[in-house]
C-alpha cells in the first residue's frame, strides 16, 4: 500500500458510495419541510458514516455510532417530534428570511480550511496495517486494543464524562418537567 | 480507487458546511438540532480518518468521547424544545423575540 493512501480498489470505491450517500442525505435533512423526515434522513446519514468508519478499521466506534445514534438519539428526537404533535409544528415558512446570504457566505467562510488542505504536509509516518488491533504485543481485537487505550491512558476523561451525563440526565429532567404548581 | 486523507477531510468539511447550513438557515428548533449532530458527526469522520492515518488509536477513543457529548447535547436540547414549545406553542425559533431590543 502506497504511503498516504487509506483505502485502495473495492474498499475506495465503496468509501466514495457511501460518502456520497451520506452527503445526500445531509443535504435532505436541512431541506426537508417535515421534522419527522428530516429525522429519518439524519438516521441514513449516520448509518453511512457509521458504515465509512468500519471500513476504516474503527469498528468499535462504528458499533457505538449505530448503538448511540440509531438507537438512542434517534428515538429521543422521534419521541419529541410526538410529544410536540407535528401538525402544530408547521409554520408558513420552514426556512429563515437570509437563507440566501447564508448559502453565499458559507463557502466564504471555509476557504481558509480549503486553503490549509491544498497547503498542510502531514508527518510521514510508517503504515502498521495490525495499529488498531495490537494489544500489548499480539494481536487482538479493535474493542480490545481501544479499551486498552480508554481505561490505561484516558481514565480520567472517562470518568469526567460519566459525571458528565449525569449533569446532563439531571439538567433533562428538570427542563422537561412541568412546573409543580400545574401539576396540581 | 485510492483514498488518502484528503478527500477524508473534503467530506467532512461539505458535512460540516450542510450542519452549519442548517443550523444558519432552518427555523424550526428540532431541525436545528439536527443540524448540529451533523457537524459533531463530521468532527468524528476527521478524528478516525487522522487516526487511522497516523496509526495511532487516540483519535478513535476520542470519537468516542464526542459521541458521549452529542448524546448528552441532544437530552439537553430536546428538553429544551420541549420547555419551549410548552411556553409558546411552536418551534419556531423566530418567535423567541422576548429579548430583541
Amino acid at each position: 500500500m502506497a504511503s498516504g493512501a487509506l483505502l485502495t480498489g473495492t474498499a475506495g470505491w465503496l468509501f466514495v458510495i457511501f460518502s456520497v450517500l451520506a452527503l445526500a442525505a445531509a443535504v435532505a435533512v436541512i431541506v426537508a419541510r417535515h421534522p419527522v423526515h428530516s429525522a429519518l434522513y439524519l438516521l441514513l446519514s449516520f448509518l453511512l458514516v457509521a458504515c465509512i468508519f468500519i471500513l476504516q478499521q474503527a469498528e468499535f466506534v462504528g458499533a457505538v455510532q449505530i448503538l448511540v445514534y440509531a438507537g438512542g438519539i434517534m428515538v429521543l428526537f422521534l419521541f419529541v417530534v410526538m410529544l410536540v404533535n407535528p401538525g402544530t409544528v408547521q409554520t408558513v415558512k420552514s426556512f429563515q428570511n437570509q437563507w440566501d446570504v447564508a448559502l453565499l457566505l458559507t463557502p466564504v467562510f471555509l476557504l481558509p480550511f480549503l486553503y490549509i488542505l491544498g497547503t498542510e504536509k502531514l508527518p510521514e509516518v510508517p503504515f502498521q496495517p495490525d495499529a488498531f488491533r495490537m494489544v500489548r504485543g499480539h494481536v487482538a481485537g479493535n474493542t480490545e486494543a481501544v479499551s486498552w487505550v480508554l481505561f490505561r491512558d484516558y481514565l480520567l476523561p472517562f470518568e469526567v464524562a460519566s459525571v458528565f451525563l449525569l449533569v446532563a440526565m439531571v439538567g433533562a429532567v428538570v427542563l422537561g418537567k412541568r412546573s409543580v404548581e400545574k401539576m396540581d | 480507487m485510492t483514498v488518502t486523507i484528503n478527500h477524508y477531510l473534503i467530506v467532512s468539511l461539505l458535512l460540516f458546511a450542510i450542519g452549519f447550513l442548517g443550523v444558519l438557515v432552518r427555523r424550526n428548533f428540532l431541525t436545528i438540532l439536527m443540524s448540529i449532530e451533523l457537524m459533531l458527526n463530521a468532527v468524528n469522520l476527521n478524528l478516525i480518518a487522522f487516526s487511522r492515518r497516523l496509526s495511532n488509536l487516540t483519535g478513535q477513543v476520542f470519537s468516542v468521547f464526542v459521541i458521549t457529548i452529542a448524546a448528552g447535547e441532544a437530552a439537553i436540547g430536546l428538553a429544551l424544545t420541549i420547555s419551549y414549545f410548552r411556553q409558546r406553542k411552536t418551534l419556531d425559533v423566530e418567535q423567541a423575540h422576548t429579548m430583541q431590543g
